[in-house]
């Protein structure tokens, strides 16, 4: 694997506008709606509650203030302070309370204001809750929901403890299941699918993409937890992103559809269990891979994803799989130093303009 | 405190079912027929069966890495918990736990929870979930001195005490958290006062003493049943074996283990139960020869499960 190492300087202002018709899940006809990406979430969490009263949600400040990022607003007027429980400053024994209500019946939705967070609840997430079942041979089960808000966005400046992306950290391991979605309608069905499994899952929101609008579906509908999603159908190249980098990755393949390359852009909407095989039969489709992750870029995503390629498509392979990825360094504050961390379209443009060579 | 002779004889049988079984224990882990650890539970069985025997089958306790003994005083079987730390499939976690992540849940046990102090939080959240479905059970989660040191402790008793959650947190104080001693990890010497920085109370009593840790348990799982709150109950204890089977106990005085050996629980509450004309010398031997009879068959039992098959190695990781 070969990387595109990434020249701040030359970025400057070019981080090109999203525009919602990149993306459209919805057939016409389908009566929907439409709603942004934090309405979709909450929207999945209100039908959920009313579905369920065993779901019950609890975090920090996510009853009248509405959370951090305002996803649980108006849901503790709906459903008061014992389904919508604010909680002390206490990530770890906020996931572990959650597991035991999970142990015994009910099916909370933990929120952990910044995924930064959750290194506070570590113990909890990876040692407790992902083995439990195991670890007792099938006496239990633990169907809990942790929310967390991961990533940055460019022009945020959260800086280095509110901005990072840990999905990794989770789906390394076993017994979790780890969601990432980056569009409206997959956050709603997505987290409806994450409520009714019986499994801890961890449950990233992209914070940039809260304000990002999309169609719903009016009727009830619930996603596979196990699935990667083509978001874009094409035959030259396969680009694996998830999050944010899916908008950047089909505006990149609107400009390249310009050029005459046409991209496949395959969305990891469920980062664990991976679903390799959507992977493996792009890639062997096109014949090109281009990996593009806001995640760091050592051990990170993308050399899962490369690795996925590898076992899969080698012997389709025309070109060497290439990664665009995070830069390995903490969130800087200021603007003209946020700008080169992550990866955007351009850089995913360049990138398949190099595979295609 | 309304306790008939026959419970008390049950009391009894109960902490020489953990003796016994711990001894079995630590003789096969020496042995080199059980794997991984063994942490005895000797010591402290007037604690674990004190506090028990004041719940019913739907409490909930919630275990340490030390926690043979808890499960035996809620009521699992000898003989799967045997099988399970020889790592059979005829244990309760199907080979999958061992001797510091069993757990029977059948019995009310959410078992051994072996990181120090993360069985707290978990406990809090099923208590949680108690009070929200407007049940009347209670939560018993087990610590250490030493776990009491741990975030995981004072969160949950504060997010406990603020929400009035139906949990008894016992801290049964055995003096060591493996070489350290607790008067070297705290500055407090009455760790029973930690209670008040959460508003609950704060009770101690002498952990030896089977009978007394059983009345304080409970008035603490009344007021808790009765919505009033957890309250935090320390068990005066005295870990009389190593932290692990074989370890070297280089950290304390002989001569403090053999002080300490002369109230051994076991003996005092048998001669309570003789003096007081609950049960004659010869009920209690007999007791105590059925108990060894019962670890004999456990440990043969165990002995002749199969274990895990490993086309099943991969089970249980999802639901």
């Amino acid at each position: 694997m070969t990387t595109i190492e990434k020249d701040a300087t030359s970025l400057g202002s070019t981080t090109p506008v999203m525009t919602p018709d990149l993306i459209n899940q919805v057939g016409s006809g389908v009566p929907s709606h439409e709603l942004s990406y934090q309405e979709a979430i909450r929207e999945a969490l209100r039908e959920e509650m009313v579905r369920d009263e065993s779901v019950f949600l609890l975090g920090e400040d996510i009853g009248v203030h509405g959370g951090a990022f305002g996803v649980t607003r108006t849901l503790f007027d709906q459903f008061g302070p014992e389904r919508v429980r604010n909680t002390p400053i206490s990530e770890n024994t906020i996931v572990g309370a959650a597991t035991g209500a999970a142990l015994v019946g009910m099916r909370p939705v933990a929120e952990i204001m910044f995924v930064d967070f959750s290194g506070l609840a570590m113990d909890q997430i990876a040692n407790q809750a992902a083995k439990l079942r195991f670890m007792t041979g099938g006496q239990c089960s633990v169907p809990w929901v942790l929310r967390m808000p991961q990533g940055g966005g460019a022009g945020k400046s959260t800086a280095a403890q509110h901005s990072q992306s840990l999905e990794v950290w989770y789906a390394h391991i076993p017994g979790l299941k780890v969601v990432f979605p980056s569009t409206p309608y997959d956050a709603k069905g997505l987290m409806k699918a994450a409520i009714r499994d019986d499994n801890p899952v961890i449950f990233l929101e992209q914070k940039f993409l809260y304000s990002f609008r999309g169609s719903v579906p009016d009727e009830d509908y619930v996603l596979p937890l196990s699935e990667c999603d083509v978001k874009r159908t094409g035959s030259d190249v396969t680009v694996v992103a998830s999050g944010y980098m899916v908008w950047h990755a089909m505006l990149a393949a609107e400009i390249l559809a310009g050029e005459g390359i046409d991209v496949e852009v395959v969305d990891v909407r469920t980062v664990s269990p991976l679903d390799e095989d959507t992977i493996g039969a792009s890639v062997r489709k096109t014949g090109r891979a281009v990996l593009v992750a806001e995640a760091c870029r050592s051990y990170g995503p993308t050399g899962e994803w490369g690795m996925v390629v590898m076992e899969h498509a080698f012997d389709y392979l025309q070109a060497p799989i290439v990664r665009v990825a995070g830069r390995d360094s903490p969130i800087p504050f200021a603007n003209s130093i946020e700008a080169g961390v992550w990866p955007d379209s351009q850089d995913i443009v360049k990138a398949v303009r190099g595979v295609m060579e | 405190m309304g306790i008939d002779n026959a419970a008390k004889v049950e009391m009894y049988r109960r902490m020489v079912l953990i003796r016994e079984f711990e001894i079995a224990a630590m003789d096969l882990f020496k042995r080199g027929e059980i794997k991984g650890a063994v942490h005895p539970y000797i010591g402290q069985e007037a604690s674990g069966v004190g506090v028990c025997t004041a719940l019913e089958v739907e409490d909930l306790i919630a275990g340490t890495h030390r926690s043979h003994g808890h499960n035996l005083a809620k009521g699992a079987r000898p003989d799967r918990m045997m099988a399970e730390i020889l790592g059979k499939e005829a244990g309760y976690c199907k080979g999958r736990g061992g001797s510091m992540h069993i757990a029977a849940f059948d019995t009310g046990s959410l078992g051994a929870l072996a990181v120090v102090g993360s069985g707290i939080p978990i406990a809090v959240g099923a208590a949680l979930a108690f009070q929200m479905k407007g049940q009347s059970h209670v939560t018993v989660p087990f610590t250490g001195d030493a776990g009491t040191n741990t975030g995981n402790w004072h969160e949950g008793l504060n997010m406990a005490s603020t929400w009035k959650l139906p949990v008894v947190f016992v801290l049964e104080d055995n003096k060591y958290g493996v070489s350290t001693n607790i008067r070297d990890a705290t500055n407090i010497e009455d760790l029973s006062i930690r209670a008040k920085s959460y508003g609950i109370p704060g009770v101690r009593v002498d952990g030896f003493d089977v009978l007394a840790v059983y009345e304080a348990t409970v008035e603490a799982v009344f007021r808790a049943r009765s919505g009033d709150g957890p309250t935090l109950l320390v068990t005066e204890s005295y870990r009389l074996e190593g932290h692990y089977a074989g370890e070297p106990e280089v950290y304390r005085e002989r001569s403090e283990v053999a002080e300490k050996w002369k109230h051994d629980p076991i003996p005092s509450f048998r001669r309570i139960l003789a003096d007081s004309g609950v049960a004659s010398s010869d009920q209690l031997d007999a007791v105590d020869a059925a108990v060894k009879a019962e670890i004999v068959s456990a440990v043969e039992f165990a002995k002749a499960s199969p274990e895990p098959d490993s086309s099943t190695r991969v089970d249980y990781i999802y639901a």
